[in-house]
């Protein structure tokens, strides 16, 4: 028993290292946002928060070229649910004197475009603010601006 | 003339960076004048380092300099000119990569038309009025970077809070090392710095986050210096990254390029349009 322990230890240990070594995510920088994206999730609202074995992915994007940028609103795929979402920012970098993040950032809202969260603590590109009509209630809701 | 031969010697009093022998002998004078009259406080030394211009180190941002395997083509003429122009609206300046710099730039999205970032200068890319410097920061525990055009309109103040160079020319590796060493605080206070001084090279070695990193970072290309590479892999993975170094690199003389002179022939063409 003890003997199996420790092989089945090594093994893990194995393993472990092995998957350490080949993870080498390539979805955040290849290109904004697409289809099967990973997202983060960063305002406060229930769904986007709690834990599960999953993460967050975008599985549309609606635009005509199918790829996000900030301010295009996607579909997601988060805890077993659709959701829609609003970019707030991303890896890629956009035009010149933009933010670029270092994670792809979503904001959860409705159907209607009101947010499902009350908050939003990280900040958020001031070039949203172009989009002022659609999306004020967010831009309400975001603390800080970059 | 009357009046001005008055002002004279009022303008050589409060001047104070007289040669010695011309002060004491103006002191004499003035005692030998005024000795009758009242006692009056000396005025207050005014104190005008005029050493400052001479002693300035002489700086070329590196932008003036045109890339190798280019003729002199009259295009980079015209594009100094026009960042003269506007380096003599805006004060850009000198820093390096590893200087925090707070920069303030015009944006019509953002309250009250302006936008202020405060960061550390990850990288200096481009020549001529395209030069552009990356600012990353970090901020609720999120990372930004901003690319910045040097030479945009939009820019409206540089500051440099903090001037130093690091270890190595170009800082991206910060993405992947841990959050403190690129988080700084935008009421930061600028660290004085004195113009004569050398610029000091802070031999910071940084943390990494865990071994998925962005860029294989431990090539020899990226020459990285700021990391203790033997904390994070083993000697075979090190020795296994070293097979792609390439030391006869240096050693090729199609690729040398030698600035110096270029560099002397584009000051003197700079430097008095500057002073101007």
């Amino acid at each position: 028993m003890v003997l199996f322990d420790k092989q089945l230890g090594g093994l893990l240990l194995h393993v472990g290292r092995a998957m350490a070594q080949r993870h080498l995510s390539i979805t955040g920088s290849c290109s904004a946002i697409q289809k099967m994206t990973r997202v983060r999730v960063v305002d406060n609202s229930a769904l986007g928060n709690t834990a599960y074995h999953r993460p967050p992915r975008c599985i549309h994007v609606y635009n005509k070229t199918g790829v996000g940028k900030v301010g295009d609103k996607i579909l997601l795929a988060i805890k077993g649910e659709k959701k829609k979402a609003l970019i707030v920012g991303h890896r890629m970098p956009g035009p010149s004197m933009t933010p670029r993040f270092d994670s792809n950032n979503v904001v959860l809202i409705e159907d209607n475009g009101n947010p499902t969260g009350t908050r939003i603590k990280i900040p958020i590109p001031t070039i949203l603010r172009s989009k002022e009509g659609e999306y004020s209630k967010v831009l309400a809701i975001a603390q800080r601006f970059v | 003339m009357a009046a001005l031969r008055k002002v004279l010697p009022v303008q050589l009093f409060s001047g104070l960076r007289l040669p010695w022998s011309l002060r004491s002998s103006s002191r004499l004078l003035s005692v030998g004048e005024d000795e009758s009259s009242k006692f009056q406080p000396p005025p207050k030394p005014v104190i005008v380092d005029k050493t400052i211009k001479s002693t300035r180190r002489k700086f070329l941002s590196p932008e003036f300099i045109p890339p190798r395997d280019r003729k002199d083509s009259l295009k980079y003429l015209i594009e100094r000119k026009d960042m003269v122009a506007r380096r003599k609206l805006l004060n850009i300046p000198e820093f390096y990569v590893g200087s925090v710099l707070a920069v303030t730039m015009s944006d019509p999205h953002a309250s009250n038309k302006v936008s202020k970032f405060v960061g550390i200068c990850t990288q200096r890319s481009g020549t001529g009025l395209g030069t552009t410097f990356v600012l990353r920061n970090i901020i609720e525990g999120q990372g930004v970077e901003i690319c910045y055009d040097l030479y945009s309109p939009r820019i409206q103040d540089i500051q440099v809070l903090k001037l130093e160079k690091r270890l190595d020319g170009n800082l991206m590796y910060l993405r992947d090392a841990l959050p403190e060493y690129s988080t700084f605080d935008f009421d930061m206070k600028p660290v004085p710095h004195h113009v004569a001084e050398e610029v000091p090279v802070n031999q910071l070695k940084v943390k990494m986050k865990p071994k998925p990193w962005s860029k294989r970072w431990e090539r020899p290309k990226y020459k990285v210096q700021g990391i203790k590479f033997e904390l994070y892999l083993t000697e075979e993975k090190l020795k296994e990254a070293m097979k792609w170094d390439r030391p006869w690199a240096e050693f090729d003389m199609l690729k040398e390029y030698d600035t110096t002179k270029i560099e002397e022939r584009i000051w003197k063409e700079i430097n008095p349009e500057l002073d101007k």
